[in-house]
């Protein structure tokens, strides 16, 4: 018994572990990927080389980024049988179907177009090459788009049946797909992807500036990764105050933890900013609160009545302290995105962007911002559905495989320590890569007939000519 | 029922389609990675990358159709495989990343290469293996019981199955061989025509203990291949397997571009089937067939419109990139 209690901890701490690193990467690439074709797009367009050579700088960290990616994805789509093999069983009619049509969807398209957007330069023409950068950008995008629909349907399941070997039975397809709290996270995650890309332009930008403020490249990125900012970051405050709405209507125990509520209010709840919350004496200890702040937020109303987590049994109870914290880490991320937005515009509208080293440095601090915003979402999200992995049907208890504890504790131990070796090596050359401003004068792939046809024994010599002017 | 409506079969059919994609893709890449240590670093090392780097991440998406595909249409087979080839699973998955990661690494960290190179080669042969000894752990057989895996957590290991993961590891460096006997030219060609002939021989070694042995595991394989009359259909698999080494290995002499990797191709084809006769209709033998492990009609249902429009586009632009990355590889890149 103790055995298998353990064993579930620590299943759940590697899916914890190893779905967080993963989702760090996704939440730069998907944007980044965007931002490529966008620089691509501009350099079609206006044939300006600054477009280029920005394509090309981002182009090597993207690279990097997305192998990453790549590879702690594999892991994810395994782990669901590893770890959670009742859970694969029972939910998996469901779930399955949506995974398998990300894979076709949208892996494929991205690892089919990938080669090409990264080496194909002097193989495929201009516009061949564009098509392939932009299927990169769509594929994330629809990858983005199938596993937060499987995510949601956890979260706020709809359209399903119970069969009699407990399995949940899919009736309504649609139903399913657009499940009631997936547009609202489809469209929270999405522009918290560009957020944290925008961010990392941004901070790179505001490095080169702040050493040498003429650099164009460094100009143009700063400048575009502001613009960024200062147009999602308000429209990301709003979508995470109608995704919290909807929170309240589907997962009510979630949004009680989030705000710290151990009581009901029935005149208007008050908004508590800081405290701890402690589980064992149902109180929020040390709280700073604003009254009736909650109830006009959720509610609209100052004396709205709001339930709190003594209206529910304990056992439905989510680890409260960890998703009222991260919940707070996320907005107050959301806070500072917004200070930087406003900043920047100040700026820009006294001419002075490129010239205000304490917005750079603002900037530079930022960079890494939207990662912690990302990840204290996805905290606040899924510790919030505890002690459910389909809320209100399945425990999380019972979605477990049979393991021995020794085999999932040696098996955690094996990637925490391989994943921050390999991915910080790769984060390390990341930052390297960031270190050097962009190189003026980049060359792109050709206009009409590519440069080498690739007949079918084509020398390497021409290759290497062409691959010597380039090196980095 | 009719054929024609039996979607667990038809699943089975797509899901092996996708195992077979898989091992033939990613196995050369594999194989390449396996070969890396045999190849000299510099030039030839190089180019045996470039050969392969535009091209890996779309052929380990088999991977993850395979496993993601089976989630879908045999989620209880999933859960049970998965859990009771834990570690083989974990083993590969981690071997993956390191192998994964190097074809970027090894070019950002020129003081580091030799590492990332070792990472590249080591992570390629622990994956093989491991994939191998989930193989050869599967076809053993797994113990289960109310719908869950009820073994302990080696009972993977076994002489045979180390067998099988042996052999894979020879199976994939041969493909990887022949693949790069048509990517390259000049002194790398030479080498891998080198390597191909013996790690031909060791193919055929390997494939006639992994036969000669599988029979005995089970009687139901036994009599799944001697049984008469279908003994007249299976004795084709051995027959055709003598005819395609012997074409294989003439075509070595005469030092043919394409031939080897074809005749490996057609080998792995033939391999594959003899699996599939041993183990149809069971997805996790001994007990579980793939109707007991199908997920829901109406689960395989949604999915097969996915599956049968997005598989012949996935091959057409699978295809386009490859095709404009034909022919012998040099040494470019954007690095
Ligand atoms: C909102 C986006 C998002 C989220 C929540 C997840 N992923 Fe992911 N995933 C992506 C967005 C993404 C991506 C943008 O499509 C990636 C990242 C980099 C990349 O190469 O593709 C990717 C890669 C990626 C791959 C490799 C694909 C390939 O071979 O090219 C797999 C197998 C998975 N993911 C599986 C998962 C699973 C099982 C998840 C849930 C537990 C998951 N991902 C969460
Ligand atoms: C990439 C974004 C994601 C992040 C960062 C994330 C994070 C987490 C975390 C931290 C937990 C642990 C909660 C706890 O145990 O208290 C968890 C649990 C879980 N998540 Fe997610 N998740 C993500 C996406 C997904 C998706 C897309 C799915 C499914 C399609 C999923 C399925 C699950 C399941 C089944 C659990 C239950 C196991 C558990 O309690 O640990 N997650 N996730
Ligand atoms: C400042 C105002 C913000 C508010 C009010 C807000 C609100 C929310 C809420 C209520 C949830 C949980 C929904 C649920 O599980 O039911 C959530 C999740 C999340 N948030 Fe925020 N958020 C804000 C800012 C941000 C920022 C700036 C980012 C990233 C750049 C971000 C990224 C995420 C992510 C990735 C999730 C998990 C996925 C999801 O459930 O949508 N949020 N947010």
């Amino acid at each position: 018994m103790f055995e298998a209690f353990d064993a579930i901890v620590l299943a759940r701490a590697q899916f914890a572990f190893t779905v967080s690193f993963h989702f760090i990467f996704p939440s730069f690439s998907i944007g980044l990927a965007s931002y490529l074709a966008v620089l691509e797009g501009l350099w079609l367009w206006t044939g300006r080389q600054i477009y280029l050579d920005l394509f090309k700088y981002w182009l090597k960290i993207f690279a990097l980024a997305f192998g990453m990616g790549v590879v702690s994805g594999i892991v994810m789509a395994y782990q669901f049988g590893t770890n959670w093999a009742a859970f694969s069983d029972k939910a998996g009619p469901v779930i399955g179907p949506l995974m398998a049509y990300e894979v076709l969807t949208a892996f494929f398209l991205e690892a089919g177009f990938l080669g090409v957007m990264l080496f194909g330069m002097n193989r495929v023409g201009r516009t061949l090459h564009f098509v392939a950068t932009l299927a990169v950008a769509v594929g994330t995008f629809i990858s983005a788009f199938w596993i937060l629909s499987a995510n949601s349907w956890m979260q706020t399941p709809t359209g399903f049946a119970m069969n009699a070997g407990g399995q949940f039975v899919p009736v309504d397809w649609l139903a399913v797909i657009f499940n009631p709290s997936f547009p609202y996270r489809l469209v929270h995650t999405v522009f918290g992807a560009y957020l944290t890309t925008a961010l990392v332009v941004g901070a790179v930008g505001a490095w080169h500036l702040l050493r040498e403020r003429t650099n164009d490249g460094a100009r143009v990125m700063f400048s575009m990764a502001m613009g960024m900012i200062t147009v999602v970051a308000p429209l990301q405050i709003l979508a995470g105050d109608q995704h919290g709405l909807n929170t309240l209507e589907h997962q009510p125990v979630k949004v009680m933890a989030m705000e710290g509520h151990f009581q009901s209010y029935p005149d208007g709840a008050p908004l508590i900013l800081f405290g701890w919350p402690d589980k064992a004496a149902a109180k929020t200890l040390y709280a700073v609160e604003i009254p009736k702040a909650s109830s006009l937020i959720l509610k609209h109303s100052l004396d709205a009545p709001l339930k709190g987590l003594d209206s529910v049994d304990r056992k439905e109870w989510p680890p409260v302290a960890i998703v009222f914290w991260a919940f707070r880490i996320m907005v107050g991320m959301g806070m500072l995105m917004l200070a930087l937005a406003a900043f920047s515009l100040l700026a820009r509208v006294r001419g002075r962007l490129y010239e205000w080293p304490l917005l750079h440095r603002f900037a530079l601090v930022m960079g890494p911002a939207g990662f912690v915003a990302v990840i204290a979402g996805w905290v606040t999200t899924e510790v919030g559905r505890q002690p459910y992995t389909v809320h209100g049907l399945l425990r999380t208890a019972d979605s477990a495989s049979r393991l021995d504890a020794p085999a999932v504790a040696a098996s955690l131990l094996a990637f925490v320590v391989v994943y921050f070796v390999v991915f910080g090596a790769g984060v390390f050359y990341i930052l390297k890569l960031m270190s050097h401003p962009p190189h003026r004068g980049e060359q792109g792939p050709s206009r009409g007939e590519p440069v080498r046809a690739g007949g079918l024994t084509p020398s390497p010599v021409v290759a290497e000519q062409l691959a010597t002017g380039r090196e980095a | 029922m009719p054929f024609a409506l039996d979607l667990p079969v038809i699943f089975a059919f797509i899901i092996a389609f996708a195992i077979f994609a898989y091992v033939v893709m990613d196995g050369f890449d594999l194989g390449i990675g396996i070969l890396f240590m045999a190849i000299p670093a510099g030039r030839e090392r190089d180019s045996a990358m470039n050969s392969i780097a535009p091209v890996w991440d779309g052929n380990e998406t088999w991977l993850v159709l395979g496993g993601g595909g089976l989630l879908a249409a045999f989620p209880l087979a999933y859960g049970m495989i998965l859990s009771a080839l834990y570690a083989p699973i974990i083993a590969m998955l981690l071997a993956l990343v390191f192998r994964g990661v190097a074809f970027e690494f090894r070019w950002r960290d020129p003081a580091h290469r030799a590492f990332w190179d070792a990472a590249f080669s080591i992570g390629s042969v622990v994956a093989t293996l491991a994939q191998g000894i989930t193989l050869g752990g599967l076809l053993q057989g797994v113990a289960v019981a109310n719908r869950e895996y009820a073994g302990g957590w080696f009972d993977w290991l076994s002489p045979f199955s180390v067998l099988v993961g042996v052999s894979l590891v020879v199976g994939y460096a041969l493909l990887g061989a022949t693949w790069l006997i048509m990517k390259s030219e000049g002194t790398l060609q030479d080498r891998c025509y080198g390597l191909a002939l013996r790690l031909g021989i060791a193919v055929i070694v390997a494939m006639a203990a992994v036969s000669a042995w599988t029979p005995y595991l089970r009687e139901a394989y036994w009599l799944r291949w001697f049984a008469w009359p279908q003994v007249l259909f299976t004795a084709q698999v051995p027959l055709l397997v003598v005819i395609t080494s012997a074409v294989f290995f003439f075509s070595l002499r005469r030092r043919h571009h394409y031939t080897p990797f074809l005749m490996t191709l057609g080998l792995f084809t033939l391999g594959l089937l003899g699996l599939g006769i041993s183990l149809y209709p069971y997805v996790v033998p001994p007990s579980v067939s793939i109707w007991d492990a199908a997920a829901p009609n109406v689960s395989l249902k949604f999915m097969l419109p996915g599956v049968l429009v997005m598989v012949p586009i996935i091959l057409a632009y699978t295809g386009y990139s490859y095709w404009v990355f034909r022919g012998k590889t040099g040494h470019e890149g954007y690095h």
